[in-house]
């Protein structure tokens, strides 16, 4: 039985298998180690669907062996192959680098219903990458999304618990959108494959219901993945929810959305909808501008450092969309490299807040002070991520700048003020970042008491810095994957 | 005529959007959660609304029908897990809610922005 | 391309030995100093061979990594780049003799952390005078920024954090808006390598070099070109050691090396010359000149009149670029070289002024050459050196200079150099006055004599150099010529 080629449902099998396994564990450390073991299988599955992939071939794998389009198909590619490292990669750093910090914040009762929720989500999570039916996406999407909230709604803080419940009203409002849309294509082509839908698209003859259900797709999917204006849930989403969940969703959830975004748009509407392609761009590239922009500069005026690299992220998925809305092999391969990216940088600067976080007792305004200075180590591995987040020469944030820059300049309409946009938002990024830099070095700390600093956390947040270094200096593998992917999305244009 | 041959639709449409007026408009944390529900029964009525074939019987294989005209029972199959997944939703966001009112003592939304805003 | 390639070494020796001096600080102090000694010894071992080879014509190029389809990291070697790098790692050794005088003198805190970035400061730098091609020199840049920022930072307190702000805010600001875009745009049109003869000609109209060239001088904000110069008075903050050596000499030449650079391999001196979109930058550095030498008139603390007359000093270099004619460009070459040599020994003197005497204004200073003959000995040859009085260096560059606008028929150039010598004259020489001449205004709380051994050794050789270099200007000359062969 070649095992290769079940590696798709494996991704999600497995964590959600051993999910319910978890809740039977007996303490909350064996809870985490099954936890993490699942992981960091996840995770090399992810790596071994990317080999699979890789010369930009798909693989299709129907369920119980019901041939598309009666049964419920999945299908990976290059483009699911870089968001499931993503994914996966995510919630394993996040997972050994929040051993002692989950400890503090989630009591013991709760710890194996944590875990437990935690392996739902990167089932969901991985899910949706690996679905070809607009259906399944929607269940995946929900699993992992109620999952996410159970992780959030952990957090020791109270104010996690009314962030999580906009949270949960914002995005169940857009997965009822995305439900509205499918539900309006399947009413006209009658049916759920992605693939599918493709080809029968084209043979409807009214186009308002396409147009009305791609509206409500785009707008659901917007909400989940927080492009503004329909960000207003994630500041205080990932400000107060506990410091390892942060780290694993500011690093993967939006980019999931996204790629569902991507996906649908380019595969089911790009071919169909006449005008699509200026479509898509002309409202999405003012709403990514004022994203980036708007992103920055609230960050820039935030005492709070966790909602800071909040606002940062809004500020990213900006970048990604306005790569996206460019529609052009290198404004494509900019925004998933960007994803990749970016995961990289903000999943280390919030490892290693997690890793700082267990110095103080609260992450008030000015609770980082001076602890760059008395743990060097894991102050440079921030200042690190810090410039990957800004993008200069060395780290990884500066090949997917330089790529959506190359893919502006190419864009020629609108140039000038694109490129101004991404400049001045790099000088913004600069100043969020150094404002948290010079808390970290110069100011001198709030309290005198040290504890030991958690090891295994600190070395993953070294691992996941100097990897901002690596692929900084050899993109190898997400660049391959990257370019793979935009060409992949681009066949199913015009 | 537009209404009667399009009255599902109106429907839900009437209903989409009393769930969202509700989830926007009301403070109170578990009239919104009332709204969110509303909301997706919409949706649902949607999905099974569309499934009546006209002169379509219940789509069961037996012997001693001998029609070939059913309704489409994939919407009712959609639905139903759309109705778990709604059931999950609201179950949780009513766990939350209880939380809320643990540690903050109301579950008004304007109070625990007021509260919050002053810590 | 094995790890031990020459040019690969260049990056690596100081690399290495900054750790090693990180690792060697926690035992000795002592171990420490020849940690730095030994490495900035083995990279001028390693970079003279380099420049005695382009001297007789050879050329190298290593690439380090191919990042994607046009991004890659490439050192490549020619004359301009080889003086650069020559210059840089043997000030690097005489630095290195007077930081220990001064760190030590001082009873400075954090030397090894100090040390350590002086040495990652200065694998920057070689990467600059070394890059292939834009994305490789920007790399560069931007690191020499980042590097030096914890140095500027050095003594910690609210004053220094802000001036260091400036300087952050500056630096990143100019490459970020103005540098990286033209990088960017001149490396999707045409590979960004610096090719003998410019790559620009053909590829971009008049208007557009013009825009390309201010982005360029706007962006390469180490340059000093006015506006683009206020944070090179707010780094005087940072010890005088890095002042000396960074701000005499690696950051700023490493702003006009590559403004130079890029004029000669990106645009191309024939092409630019005979576009009249590009005269502009003879009257803005012209400007700077004479407003930095203004500016300098009126400053009384020492260390911030020698930022203000750097500032006039680089716009020289640039000048001299921007004259676009082979004497000219020698000339540039070679005030990089005289610059260097005299301000780094004024750097020096003022440094040891402060060790010795805790004085910092220039009121300060009657009488203080017969306390501190050598010092101010020194002092008075870098000074001629900056106002361009034989025997010393800057007469022989600003000779060339001069040649090179009267063949250009550049009379803006001719105006400004002759006028900014009366300024620099005007500055300077008070000073000396008051130094040797004048009797002390108030003696000092305690006598003092000359500032600790390493630093006077330090200061006595630089003021050697830079009179040396009015003798022996032959082999820089002829190492520049190559440069300017192909014009």
């Amino acid at each position: 039985m070649n095992l290769a080629l079940h590696y798709p449902i494996l991704q999600v099998i497995i964590p959600m298998l051993v999910a319910p396994i978890a809740l039977l564990m007996p303490n909350r450390k064996l809870a985490w180690a099954l936890a993490t073991t699942t992981s960091l299988c996840a995770f090399a599955l992810a790596i071994a669907i990317a080999q699979l992939v890789l010369e930009g071939s798909s693989h299709a794998y129907p369920l119980g062996d019901w041939p598309a389009p009666f049964g419920i198909e999945l299908r990976v590619d290059s483009f699911s192959a870089i968001v499931l490292i993503i994914v996966s990669g995510a919630s394993t750093a996040a997972l050994l680098a929040g051993f002692q910090s989950l400890a503090l914040e989630i009591d013991q009762d709760r710890a194996t219903l944590f875990y437990a929720a935690w392996l739902l989500a990167l089932a969901g999570l991985s899910g949706i990458v690996v679905s070809a039916d607009a259906f399944n996406i929607f269940v995946f999407m929900e699993i992992a999304s109620l999952a996410s909230y159970i992780l959030v709604a952990g957090s020791s803080d109270r104010r996690a618990l009314p962030a999580v419940f906009k949270y949960l009203i914002m995005g169940t409002i857009g997965a009822t959108f995305y439900l509205i849309g499918v539900g309006l294509l399947y009413i006209m082509t009658g049916t759920l494959n992605l693939a599918d839908l493709e080809v029968r698209i084209l043979l409807v003859e009214d186009q308002a219901p396409i147009l009305m259900a791609a509206g409500f797709i785009s707008v659901g999917l917007a909400l989940k993945a927080a492009i503004f204006p329909l960000h207003a849930w994630l500041p205080n989403t990932y400000a107060y929810a506990p410091h390892a969940v942060t780290a694993f969703l500011a690093a993967c959830s939006t980019k999931v959305a996204l790629y569902v975004f991507l996906r649908i748009d380019f595969f089911v509407f790009q071919r169909t909808l006449t005008e699509h392609a200026s479509q898509f761009s002309i409202y999405l590239l003012p709403l990514a501008l004022a994203g980036i922009l708007y992103g920055s500069a609230m960050a820039m005026r935030e005492p709070h450092t966790k909602r800071l690299f909040a606002w940062s992220s809004v500020a990213q998925i900006g970048y990604i969309v306005l790569g996206a809305s460019l529609i052009s092999n290198a404004g494509l391969s900019a925004a998933i490299m960007h994803m990749f990216n970016h995961a990289l940088a903000k999943g280390a600067i919030f490892l290693a807040v997690v890793v700082l976080a267990s110095q103080c007792s609260t992450l008030g305004p000015n609770a980082l002070n001076g602890l760059g200075r008395k743990h060097p180590v894991v102050g440079i591995a921030f200042v690190v991520a810090g410039l990957s987040l800004v993008g200069i020469p060395g780290t990884a944030g500066f090949i997917s700048k330089w790529l959506l820059i190359e893919a502006i300049l190419d864009y020629h309409r609108w140039s000038v003020p694109l490129l101004i946009v991404v400049l001045l938002s790099s000088i913004m990024a600069v100043v969020y970042v150094y404002k948290v830099c010079e808390a970290l070095f110069f100011k001198t700390p709030d309290t005198a008491n040290s504890q030991p600093l958690p090891r295994l956390a600190v070395v993953t947040v070294l691992v996941v810095s100097a990897a901002n270094l690596v692929f900084g200096m050899a993109p190898g593998l997400p660049l391959e994957l990257a370019n793979s992917a935009a060409s992949v999305l681009l066949e199913h244009t015009l | 005529m537009i209404v009667l041959d399009l009255f599902h639709y109106w429907v839900f449409i009437t209903i989409l959007m009393m769930g969202f007026y509700t989830v926007i408009a009301k403070q109170n944390l578990i009239k919104k959660l009332l709204g969110l529900s509303l909301f997706q029964s919409a949706v649902f009525l949607l999905f099974i609304g569309i499934a009546k074939v006209d002169g379509g019987t219940t789509p069961i294989f037996h012997p001693a029908i001998d029609t070939n005209v059913f309704s489409n029972p994939l919407p009712q199959v959609l639905i139903l897990t759309a109705i778990v997944v709604g059931i999950s939703t609201s179950a949780l966001g009513l766990a939350i809610v209880v939380r809320i009112k643990e540690t903050y003592g109301s579950i008004e939304e304007d109070q625990i922005q007021s509260e919050d805003e002053s810590e | 391309m094995s790890l031990l390639h020459p040019l690969i070494l260049v990056l690596l020796i100081p690399t290495v030995g900054a750790v090693a001096i990180s690792v060697a600080g926690r035992f000795h102090q002592n171990i420490r100093e020849a940690c730095t000694f030994a490495t900035a010894i083995l990279l001028a071992l390693t970079v003279w061979p380099i420049a005695i080879e382009v001297a007789h014509g050879a050329r190298d190029s290593v690439t380090l990594a191919s990042l994607t389809g046009n991004l890659h990291i490439v050192l490549h070697t020619e004359p301009l780049g080889a003086l650069f790098a020559t210059l840089a790692s043997s000030l690097w050794i005489v630095n290195s003799l007077y930081s220990v005088g001064y760190m030590r003198g001082n009873k400075e805190t954090h030397q090894t952390r100090f040390y350590a970035f002086f040495a990652i400061s200065i694998a920057a730098t070689m990467g600059v005078a070394l890059a292939g091609n834009l994305f490789t020199l920007f790399l560069f840049y931007e690191l020499l920024t980042l590097s030096t920022y914890p140095l500027v930072t050095h003594k910690g307190d609210e004053a220094t954090i802000k001036s260091a702000r400036v300087y952050l805010a500056i630096l990143m600001g100019t490459s970020i808006t103005l540098f990286l875009p033209a990088v960017i745009w001149v490396t999707s049109l045409t590979g960004g390598e610096f090719t003998m003869g410019g790559v620009l000609q053909g590829q971009v109209e008049a208007p557009t070099a013009g825009l390309l060239l201010a982005l360029f001088v706007f962006g390469i904000g180490k340059a000093a070109v006015m506006p683009i110069h206020k944070w090179l008075p707010a780094a005087m903050v940072a010890p005088t050691p890095v002042s000396a050596l960074l701000h005499a000499v690696a950051v700023v030449k490493a702003g006009v090396f590559s403004i130079t650079k890029i004029i000669i391999y990106i645009f191309g001196v024939e092409w630019l010359f005979s576009l009249s979109t590009t005269q502009w930058l003879v009257w803005i550095t012209a400007f700077t000149i004479i407003a930095a030498s203004i500016v300098a008139l009126r400053q009384t603390n020492l260390k911030r009149l020698l930022a203000y007359s750097t500032i006039g000093q680089l716009s020289y270099v640039v000048m001299a670029t921007a004259i676009l004619k082979p004497m000219a460009e020698i000339g540039a070459a070679l005030h990089m070289v005289a610059h260097a040599f005299g301000k780094i020994t004024l750097f020096f003197a003022a440094g040891a002024i402060y060790v010795a005497s805790k004085k910092i204004d220039i009121t300060q200073l009657a009488g203080i050459g017969r306390r501190m003959p050598i010092t101010m000995g020194a002092f008075t040859v870098g000074a001629l050196s900056m106002i361009g009085v034989p025997p010393t260096g800057g007469f022989v560059s600003k000779w060339y200079i001069l040649g090179g606008a009267f063949e250009a028929d550049n009379f803006i150039a001719i105006f400004t150099i002759i006028a900014s010598t009366a300024l620099n004259a005007a500055y300077f020489l008070p000073i000396i006055y008051a130094a040797w001449f004048l009797p002390e205004d108030l003696a000092p709380s305690k006598p003092h004599g000359e500032a600790p051994w390493p630093m006077v050794m330090a200061i006595a050789l630089t003021a050697l150099l830079t009179l040396g270099f009015f003798f022996l200007n032959g082999p820089v000359i002829e190492l520049e010529r190559q440069l300017v062969g192909g014009l």
